[in-house]
């Protein structure tokens, strides 16, 4: 789950880590009045959207005066932004966050995440900040500087001293940033943080340094555990039908094929996916259903399914384990009926009470094209969707 | 012979009485594994499924002699029911559960590390030796006792695997599945070093996905230390970057873990790659000869 930069720094602030005094608005008489609260001349003024590469896209500003800040504010709320990162539909902008301005003499990265091939929380530090820290690992991997956490001591403050000298840092910023690095842990643990950075972290012209901006990840599986967080959420900034999706334990990825697909188990859905694509055809999306489907979650994924004006069939693909293909049939039928469906749906039961779910879909009036195999059911759907098969 | 469990495995079940547990332990009873207890907190001395219920791991342990355990206790009490099941010596544990937290299987992966024991899953769908010993959710019906490996990281995907080398007649030695998380107690390596040790074992079929580089290290240990055929499918060649499709460790992440890299890497190890799903049991004949 991703947090807006002012709710990380929010959290920094409360690790103890360096930030600048800023205040997120929802108006622009609010972002007027905060900056008017802030005080001084100059204010940083930023759009707050899940979704990096904002300065490049126009959605960072440095303004002179509060009518900066209102022309700043009426120009993006309630807009979108695109930026590399996002879609071209872009991220709806809600608030706005004002920040006193900082001199900027020097800039870093300094980032952590999970590392899957060391199973390690590990940090990386950079004298390359401001910039995307995926090229600079690309084109100059030894200017990415490592330290690698213990999972049961935490991090150490010899490693926050190493990649503070070898940043080349001062006796007083080493101690800045040895301190900054073990609050990072301490919130990246605490918090259940799947990735955190910092880009850029700066030196300011009075030599401190500053988080500049703050990109935090929490893990979605430790919400349970982290329920002021889970109120952070911003449902604004995620797909509706993503969301609306997973209120009924369903996991849907909007794509932008014409063929939608139902299957059980997060590998075969993507299994099917691919063998869609193989023969021809463009999947409109991801669904999985999961291991454990009622009627009333099949029937939901249905709609979803078809909400997608894009969609010219519907492949339906399940191997049942736990679930039974005739449950999915009964709620195939009741989608249907509730939805009405104007294009072809081609079914392949395999597994649990298959030739029942076959049996129960063919017996019902709706136009299902029964298919014999997973190679006979993508070949099928294709064909149905208009494509070659 | 078989890797992990045979027909001697004695196995317990933590989340016993619970929804699942009772569900998946019928069905492990009626397959023939010989499930000896189970665990619920609170319950010892009861008997369930026919069974006897402990308070604790290390109770169940001493009483029936216990050497593997499969977990089915919701994600939050799972890295508690794992370590629970480490510190009373059983050497095989078996996650079912998905959603346990990130940082939480970081140090019970490191616990097992030190400890030398083996930990399957979590968000897998378990272990089966065909005929000897169902640890799991798996449908057990489409199982052949056989010569072929199966390790994947999906469920159902290894459904599929297992479907076509039962109906060619090949069947399996044994199949696991490592689970779809960023962090799996065992990893493909893992796996293909106890298929190639096993005699009984011919063939092995690797079911990968997109996310992290599990199939890129395990092509290098094919290379050097894999004698057997081997032959792979990878998911999620249709899969968008930057997106987690359904698995929590299914995402392309800074360009890295893509399904055409994992092919590569595969195929450059001289490993029989196919890009159908449905192909798997045609490309295994195809390199053994079998018919």
């Amino acid at each position: 789950m991703n947090l807006h930069e002012h709710q990380a720094k929010r959290l920094f602030a409360r690790y103890g880590l360096p930030v600048p005094d800023g205040r997120a608005a929802k108006t622009a008489d609010g972002a007027c009045a905060a900056a008017a609260k802030l005080g001084g001349q100059r204010w940083a003024v930023k759009v707050q959207v899940h979704a990096g590469g904002r300065g490049k896209a126009g959605g960072v500003a440095v303004v002179d005066s509060v009518e900066e800040v209102r022309s700043f504010a009426d120009r993006w709320l309630g807009r979108k932004l695109v930026t590399a990162q996002t879609d071209q539909e872009g991220q709806p902008v809600s608030s706005i966050y004002v920040e006193r301005c900082t001199d900027i003499a020097q800039e870093f990265y300094l980032g952590a995440v999970v590392d899957r091939n060391l199973r390690r929380v590990v940090f990386m530090a950079s004298t390359e900040g401001g910039v995307e820290i995926e090229k600079v690992a690309e084109a100059t991997p030894d200017k990415i500087l490592q330290a690698i956490i213990d999972p049961f001591l935490g991090a150490q403050p010899h490693q926050g001293r190493d990649l503070a000298f070898r940043l080349g840092l001062n006796k007083d910023q080493v101690k800045q940033f040895t301190a900054l690095f073990l609050g990072l842990h301490k919130l990246f643990q605490e918090l259940d943080c799947a990735l955190l950075e910092i880009n850029p972290l700066v030196v300011t012209g009075a030599g401190d340094l500053l988080c500049l901006d703050a990109k935090v990840n929490i893990d979605g599986n430790a919400l349970f555990r982290q329920p002021a967080l889970a109120k952070l959420r911003d449902p604004s900034q995620e797909d509706a039908r993503e969301n609306e999706a997973s209120a009924f334990g369903l996991n849907y990825v909007a794509l932008d094929g014409d063929i939608g697909c139902m299957v059980n188990g997060a590998g075969l859905a993507m299994g099917t996916m691919d063998l869609v694509k193989l023969y021809g055809g463009n999947p409109a999306n991801f669904l999985d259903v999961g291991g454990s489907a009622d009627r009333k979650a099949v029937s939901e994924a249905f709609k979803i399914i078809l909400s997608d004006a894009n969609v010219k069939a519907v492949l339906i693909n399940i191997f049942g384990g736990i679930v039974s293909c005739a449950v999915i049939a009964e709620g195939i039928i009741g989608a249907v009926k509730e939805v009405g469906v104007k294009v072809p749906v081609v079914v392949r039961f395999e597994g649990n009470s298959a030739v029942a779910g076959r049996q129960t879909l063919s017996r019902s009036s709706l136009n299902i094209i029964a298919a014999e195999s997973l190679e006979d059911a993508a070949k099928k759907a294709v064909a149905a969707a208009g494509g070659r098969p | 012979m078989s890797i992990l469990v045979d027909k001697h495995t004695r196995v317990i079940c933590q989340g016993f009485t619970g929804a699942q547990g009772t569900l998946h332990s019928e069905q492990a009873i009626a397959y023939g594994t010989r499930l000896v207890g189970g665990v619920t907190p609170g319950k010892g001395g009861s008997t369930h499924l026919g069974l006897p219920t402990f308070n604790t791991v290390a109770a169940a342990v001493s009483a029936t002699g216990a050497d593997a355990s499969v977990i089915y206790v919701p994600a939050p009490f799972c890295m508690d029911s794992i370590l629970e099941a480490l510190d009373a010596g059983i050497q095989l544990v078996v996650c079912i559960t998905e959603g346990v937290p990130t940082l939480d299987m970081l140090r019970v992966k490191a616990r097992f590390d030190i400890a030398g024991a083996t930990l399957v899953g979590p968000n897998c769908p378990g272990v089966i030796t065909p005929g000897e010993c169902k640890i799991g959710i798996m449908p057990g019906d489409i199982h052949l006792p056989g010569k072929v490996g199966v390790v994947s990281r999906s469920g159902t995907l290894t459904y599929e695997a297992v479907k076509q080398t039962t109906d060619r007649g090949f069947g399996q030695s044994t199949c696991v599945g490592i689970g779809g998380d960023p962090i799996p107690g065992s990893n493909f390596i893992d796996i293909l070093a106890l298929f190639e040790e096993d005699p009984d074992t011919e063939a092995i079929v690797m079911v990968g996905e997109i996310g992290g580089t599990a199939e890129e290290d395990a092509a290098v240990y094919i290379k050097h230390s894999v004698s057997k055929p081997v032959v792979a499918y990878i998911a999620g060649v249709t899969a968008p970057p930057g997106r987690r499709m359904g698995h929590a460790g299914a995402i392309i992440a800074g360009g890295k873990g893509t399904a055409a890299e994992k092919f590569a890497a595969l195929e450059d190890v001289g490993v029989k790659t196919v890009r159908s799903l449905a192909a798997i049991g045609e490309a295994l004949a195809d390199v053994t000869g079998w018919r």
